[in-house]
């Protein structure tokens, strides 16, 4: 840093909220693609392990054997692939969402009840009747919690993808640039909004699953009254 | 509508049915299995299936709606083989009652009810009312519980909502796999009276698991007893169970009490009751001397005149000339009404210290004494066995009294 420069300078940041405003949409942009993508791909997984539960030892250790490799190694491995693009900074950025989503959906199917499954056997629900109206509502407070954490990483990802070219960094543009042009109030500005995003993110998520589970907070407030 | 109050009940045959599970199975947890059960449980009575854990009692349940397949052998309802629809459709004419309940979390009590009516097609507006109905029925009132979630029920009030589900849409036949075995026992006594009362109101044909030998016998109409390896053991009334255990191991199951188990599935009305030497009050006295002199029982009963019991009057003190008045005498208890279990009238004889209880008839008219001696002798005289087809839970209303 250069010495007599202030950490943040409003005047620049006033001076450009058009491209902070642009870095801020791309990133979460890219961060909610690879979060969606993910969670279709892991839903996928997790189904398959439903069925075929033998299956969930392989993909666990697949996912968690990709989970281990360092980003920006992994980022570069791809580049050899897919070449500098969006698509390789979403595969990486996939692959990462993987570990967390496929277990905690897979967790959320386990942790519906016997009983209750039993019950709906019993009383004629078909088997996909039975996945969407039983088993998925009652899945959700995990699948939910999964999908919070696999944001949160996300988001904190996509950072690093800037390694990768201007065009796919989103937030993580403007952390690189700082620092190559030793220009604090750059850095301060990129890091301060994703962990802002990463926030928000999480905060929707809560919200949405007090949306989905109005049931969940029955028996607490049995307990209070 | 695919469901109307018109098909009430079902029968439900057995026939020759085997259940083997593999090796693999087994170590899955499998439960017990089934071997060559045969009976018949006629439309609208309630048959209890009755063993110790293991013996295949819950399975024999589940063959019914197909959650388990026979390896060989036929169920049929109303003479119709279950194999041959699609189970699921099956399943929704089956009420299904599970110990743990099974009620969806994420459904108000509401939504729970309406399952199978969802799964039938009914509309919205036709389910809700039928869900107030059903809660009306069960005892819980649909202004309070029609929109609470589970979580928010006590274990009472899930189980009762579980018999409101599995009776939503009116089915024919009911499957209860220990429906009350999760409640503590206040809870469950309440629970049984109340399916008795709702089962003599809707007479459903019902198949009911439990492992505990008083609850079969008071809740059955017939009983099947099951030993290990699902066999039937043996398959009767209550009753005829307990005046002849086929075996051994039935004897064994049903217990060593089982003289005093009889007198809870008898009522007073059943038995050839003593008439009390009875007097109204302004009676003359002398003639009523005579007779209650001429009598084995000691006792003056001296009543109002509608003939409602007022109280006791020793021989002795019974005045020579005059009239009877209702001083002097001694309280008129216990008093029994003619379905008063034998069990329960012996438990207030000797709870009262006295020699007979007073039985009266529904205009609260004394009609005859009970003594422990009379309960004595009906235990020894084997009276079980006498009637047993209609010696199960049937009140015998229409019985008089007959003079000892």
């Amino acid at each position: 840093m250069r010495d007599g420069q202030p950490l943040v300078d409003l005047a620049w940041v006033v001076a450009h909220l058009d491209e902070i405003a642009r870095r801020t949409l791309e990133h979460l942009w890219i961060a909610a693609l690879a979060v969606g993508v993910g969670f279709g791909v892991a839903f996928g997984l997790a189904l398959l392990v439903l069925r075929v539960r033998r299956a969930y030892g392989p993909i666990v250790g697949l996912t968690g054997v990709l989970y281990t490799i360092p980003s920006i190694a992994l980022f570069a491995a791809l580049v050899g692939v897919t070449g500098i693009s969006l698509l390789t900074a979403e595969i990486a950025l996939v692959i990462y969402t993987l570990q967390i989503l496929v277990r905690s959906i897979v967790a959320g199917f386990d942790a519906v009840p016997a009983d209750v499954l039993e019950a709906a056997d019993g009383l004629g629900y078909g088997r996909l009747e039975r996945l969407r109206r039983v088993e998925l509502p009652l899945a959700v407070p995990l699948i939910v919690a999964g999908l919070r954490l696999a944001s949160v990483s996300t988001i904190g990802l996509v950072t690093i993808a800037a390694q990768l070219g201007e065009a796919f960094g989103g937030l993580g543009v403007l952390i690189t640039q700082g620092l190559q042009t030793f220009f604090a109030t750059k850095v301060y500005t990129g890091a301060i909004l994703s962990v802002a995003l990463a926030i928000g993110a999480d905060v929707v998520f809560v919200l949405i699953q007090r949306r989905l589970t109005p049931w969940a907070r029955a028996g607490a407030n049995r307990l209070a009254g | 509508m695919e469901v109307t109050e018109g098909h009430a009940a079902a029968t439900v045959e057995f026939r020759h049915v085997t259940k083997h599970y593999d090796a693999a199975a087994l170590r899955a947890g499998a439960p017990g299995a089934v071997t060559d059960l045969s009976f018949v449980v006629p439309a609208g009575r309630v048959c209890v299936l009755v063993g110790p854990s293991g013996c295949g009692k819950t399975t024999t349940l589940k063959l019914v709606n197909r959650l388990v397949e026979p390896t060989s052998g036929q169920i049929l309802l109303d003479g119709v083989d279950v194999a041959t629809g699609d189970p699921t459709v099956l399943r929704r004419g089956i009420g299904y009652v599970i110990q743990q309940v099974g009620l969806f979390p994420h459904e108000t009590v509401e939504e729970n009810i309406g399952t199978v009516p969802r799964l039938l097609g009914w509309s919205a507006a036709r389910r809700q009312e039928r869900a107030a109905e059903l809660l009306e029925l069960v005892g819980l009132p649909p202004s309070r519980y029609a929109r609470r979630y589970p979580a928010e029920l006590s274990g009472g009030e899930r189980q009762r909502v579980g018999v409101a589900r599995a009776l939503a849409a009116d089915p024919p036949i009911l499957l209860m796999d220990e429906p009350f075995g999760a409640v503590d026992p206040i809870v469950r006594e309440r629970l049984q009276n109340e399916l008795l009362r709702i089962q003599e109101r809707l007479a459903k044909t019902i198949l009911f698991v439990t492992h505990d030998i008083d609850e079969a016998m008071k809740m059955g109409d017939l009983v099947a007893v099951m030993a290990t390896g699902g066999r039937l053991a043996q398959f009767g009334t209550p009753a005829e169970i307990l005046a002849a255990p086929a075996s051994e191991f039935v004897a064994r199951f049903v217990g060593a009490d089982r003289g005093l188990k009889r007198l809870a599935l008898v009522r007073v009305g059943e038995l050839a009751l003593r008439r009390p030497v009875a007097a109204r009050v302004g009676d003359p006295a002398g003639p009523a001397r005579d007779r209650i002199r001429a009598d084995p029982f000691p006792y003056l009963l001296v009543v109002d005149p509608a003939e409602r019991p007022l109280g006791w009057l020793d021989q002795d003190e019974v005045p020579e000339t005059g009239s009877l008045d209702a001083g002097g005498l001694q309280p008129a208890v216990p008093v029994f009404d003619r379905r008063t279990t034998l069990k329960d009238a012996l438990a207030m004889l000797l709870d009262a210290d006295v020699q007979a209880g007073i039985v009266v008839d529904e205009d609260d008219r004394a009609v005859g004494l009970l003594t422990v001696d009379d309960v004595v002798a009906w235990l020894r005289s084997d009276g079980a066995s006498r009637s047993p087809a209609d010696a199960g839970r049937e009140p015998a209303a229409s019985d008089t009294p007959r003079s000892a």
